[in-house]
């Protein structure tokens, strides 16, 4: 998908350029040519694509309609499972354990019991931080897209956080809200930040919007220096105010950017893993979609196959709303503002 | 500008594509083996193999290949090390296993994995010619070994919890879990913790919940590996964990403690006593920051009326059905549990031996005057569930005894879910 929506456009370009140059060839045989030639150049990454995604997911979802092998009491020995139909799907989204006669709800203490909590403890975090980076980021992004002394400074060290892989993020985290750690010390409180739900949930997303905030800050910083300077200025003589110039010229011109960044820190998110699995274990209600799925994996490949294909599904329709509704309106804004 | 326009849908494909990949990572050769034809195969082998273990980190595995690449050069071992993360260790192995690699002759398996690569078909059957004597081997950990009333490891390492006491404070360390309780007392007056294990929900959760469920009598899965942990006894050990936390016996941040936090606080002289594995003893007694240095001593874990039943850690040597000199590899395996190889692991590795007679050598004991105390608690320990279905069953334990811990749920309740949930782990 993502080779295939831009070749039309760059061959279309082309071919109105083609328009204007003398040349010996038909327009038509060269489109016939160049498009020839654009398919084999783009078939080397289709090939790979098929290979990396295309595959593991529809052996995924195939292995998702089978049973996990079950234990034989007369040997000992685990013997395969043969189809389950829905049975996986059932067991996560309708949280029913066991089979047959025994089939029941989910036991506290299993991982089925844990999937709806797991999803909206992945939606909270979504929300909470991808709200917080965006607002917070933008404001880092408007600092940093003024002129001031030592602006590459600032800069640079915006992007210190984003710099530092995840897991050790986690893991200084980790340390900084241990019980005796620097956060209990520094406010002179004695909270189990790690101990208890909410406390360990607010301390994921400090982790979370500090180590990611200097990515949103850098897309919409992106965005922003596409503005042209001379929009500000007709609109200063128009006597449009600050606030005006800002909610009229800034937001809907940078908005295209501020969209992607927000997809992408939403698709993001939405699989959160490390954060939660090295602070918590994703103890207190801090379980995601993803920490589920690796647990499940040890558990019960075809179960965590179901799962994971669940988690990719709703990831899907998280994109795919973002591109449809938000995402369309985002390109009409940028076209409208051009003119 | 034009490209802008597509900038959105290729950023969702790019990304989505990402995830997706991720997702599917997991995927991929779910299949399982029965014991079948591989298991009868290469009985008589000998050649060369590889020996596959965790990260040697005190470096004393090369240097015992190496004795037996000296005595035996028809038949040399290659050492292959792995990670020194268990869960890595795990998935490299069952990787391996999966894809019935032959290069894979002897794997070094902890104790809670044996069932389930067992199970799996995986590992030999150690019996008729592959009989394996057991006798010199302290019980419990042959018992870790054994699935289905069949060896199929051979115990390398062992390990086992002791309890750690400030005999400054408490001169004769306490022998029963209510004389530990009694002697909270000691700690409120000093302003310091009473008592400490590992309480965060993990792995170390399932060993310390089992550890009281197992002392007061209670069984969390039977012989036969099915579940057994609703009893009466099961609820009184539990509840006397659940209530040293609620009486403040067990501090608040307790909640929070895996081995390296109740180490620190140890060490720091904010705890009485603290459960905790062998290796705890060197370092409080050197550590440049322990306070502690002179004023701890250790005894066996406190029990109902006598010594406490440990959790067993430990690994074992595991000969592959895939393996093409099996004779080899068994030899080679119990090259591992003899007297000297035992006294070398446990002199510059600190590593626990299987075997009785080593814990009392006056070599060791000079080294570390610890081991007869771990020789007591070991001979009492209790394997953790041997079930191929240990992660399911680990977590039953952990999910509900955090939460009864946490007053979330009554002792009663946690340990019917508990039930309910090792019966849904299948």
């Amino acid at each position: 998908m993502s080779t295939e929506a831009p070749t039309p456009t760059s061959a279309k370009e082309t071919l109105a350029g083609t328009h204007h140059m003398p040349g010996k060839e038909s327009a038509d045989r060269r489109q016939v040519t160049q498009g020839r030639w654009a398919y084999t150049l783009i078939l080397p990454t289709l090939v790979l694509l098929g290979v990396v995604i295309v595959y593991p997911i529809i052996n995924a979802i195939i292995m998702s309609f089978q049973k996990d092998s079950g234990l034989d009491p007369a040997t000992g020995f685990f013997t395969e499972g043969g189809f389950a139909g829905f049975e996986n799907y059932t067991h996560w989204l309708l949280q029913q354990c066991g089979s047959g006669p025994a089939l029941g709800p989910c036991p506290p203490g299993t991982l089925g019991a844990q999937f709806w909590d797991a999803m909206s403890t992945t939606f909270f975090f979504t929300i909470v931080t991808v709200a917080l980076e965006t607002v917070l980021g933008f404001w880092m992004a408007v600092i940093m897209s003024r002129a001031f002394r030592g602006r590459a400074l600032v800069r640079a060290s915006v992007l210190v956080p984003w710099a530092i892989p995840t897991a050790v993020t986690a893991k200084l985290f980790f340390f900084m809200f241990a019980f005796e750690g620097i956060v209990n010390t520094l406010f002179g409180t004695q909270i189990l930040w790690t101990g208890s739900e909410w406390p360990a949930k607010w301390a994921i997303i400090i982790s979370d919007v500090w180590k990611t905030t200097p990515f949103m800050a850098l897309l919409i910083l992106a965005g922003l220096q596409l503005i042209p300077d001379e929009v500000y200025e007709a609109a200063k003589v128009d006597g449009a105010s600050a606030w005006q110039r800002f909610t009229q010229i800034t937001l809907p011109l940078v908005k295209p950017a501020l969209m992607v960044a927000i997809l992408f820190r939403t698709l993001d998110v939405l699989r959160m893993y490390d954060l939660p699995a090295i602070m918590t274990g994703g103890a207190n209600n801090t379980t995601t979609l993803s920490i589920l799925v690796v647990d499940q994996i040890r558990q019960g490949l075809n179960n965590a196959s179901a799962l994971s294909t669940i988690t990719f599904i709703v990831i899907f329709l998280v994109a795919f709303i973002f591109v449809r509704f938000l995402g369309a309106n985002a390109v009409d804004a940028a076209t409208t503002g051009k003119k | 500008m034009k490209t802008r326009k597509y900038l959105l849908p290729a950023a969702v494909a790019g990304v989505l594509a990402i995830s997706l990949s991720a997702c599917g990572g997991g995927g991929g050769g779910g299949g399982t083996q029965s014991g079948g034809g591989d298991a009868a195969a290469n009985l008589d082998g000998r050649g060369p193999i590889t020996y596959v273990t965790g990260k040697d980190n005190a470096a004393v595995q090369q240097p015992t290949v190496d004795r037996w690449n000296a005595a035996h050069p028809d038949q040399k071992v290659t050492l292959k090390e792995q990670t020194d993360k268990a869960d890595q260790q795990h998935d490299d192995l069952v990787q391996h296993f999966q894809s019935k690699d032959p290069g894979y002759d002897l794997v070094t398996v902890d104790v809670v994995w044996t069932a389930e690569f067992a199970a799996k078909g995986w590992l030999q059957p150690l019996k008729d010619k592959m009989a394996v004597d057991t006798s010199a081997l302290l019980p419990a950990t042959v018992k870790a070994a054994t699935y289905n009333n069949t060896l199929f490891a051979v115990p390398v390492h062992s390990d086992g919890g002791m309890l750690y006491y400030r005999k400054d404070l408490v001169p004769t360390p306490p022998k029963t879990w209510d004389e530990m309780m009694s002697m909270c007392s000691i700690a409120k007056s000093n302003k310091i913790g009473c008592y400490a294990g590992q309480f965060q929900k993990y792995e170390g959760l399932t060993v310390n919940a089992a550890e009281a469920i197992n002392t007061f009598g209670g069984k969390i899965v039977d012989d036969a590996g099915k579940s057994t942990v609703n009893s009466a006894e099961a609820k009184e050990g539990l509840g006397k964990l659940v209530e040293a936390y609620k009486d403040g016996n067990i501090p608040t941040e307790g909640i929070t403690f895996q081995e390296e936090q109740g180490r620190q606080a140890f060490e720091d002289g904010k705890l009485l006593f603290l459960r905790n594995w062998p290796y705890v003893y060197n370092l409080a007694k050197t550590d440049g920051s322990s306070k502690v240095k002179d004023s701890f001593a250790v005894a066996p874990l406190p029990g109902k009326d006598g010594p406490g039943a440990s959790s067993l850690g430990g690994h074992s040597a595991a000969v592959s059905v895939y393996s093409k000199y099996k004779a080899t590899a068994l030899d080679f395996a119990k090259f591992l549990t003899e007297d000297e190889q035992q006294k070398f692991f446990a002199l510059k590795g600190s590593l626990a031996p299987v075997k009785a007679n080593i814990y009392t050598d006056a070599e060791i004991v000079a080294q570390a005057p610890y081991m007869p105390t771990l020789l007591t608690s070991i001979q009492n320990a209790v394997p953790r569930p041997v079930t191929p279905f240990y992660p399911g069953v680990t977590k039953a334990v952990q999910d509900n005894a955090y939460s009864a811990l946490k007053g979330e749920k009554s002792v009663d309740q946690a340990i019917a879910d508990m039930q309910a949930a090792i019966d849904a782990a299948k």
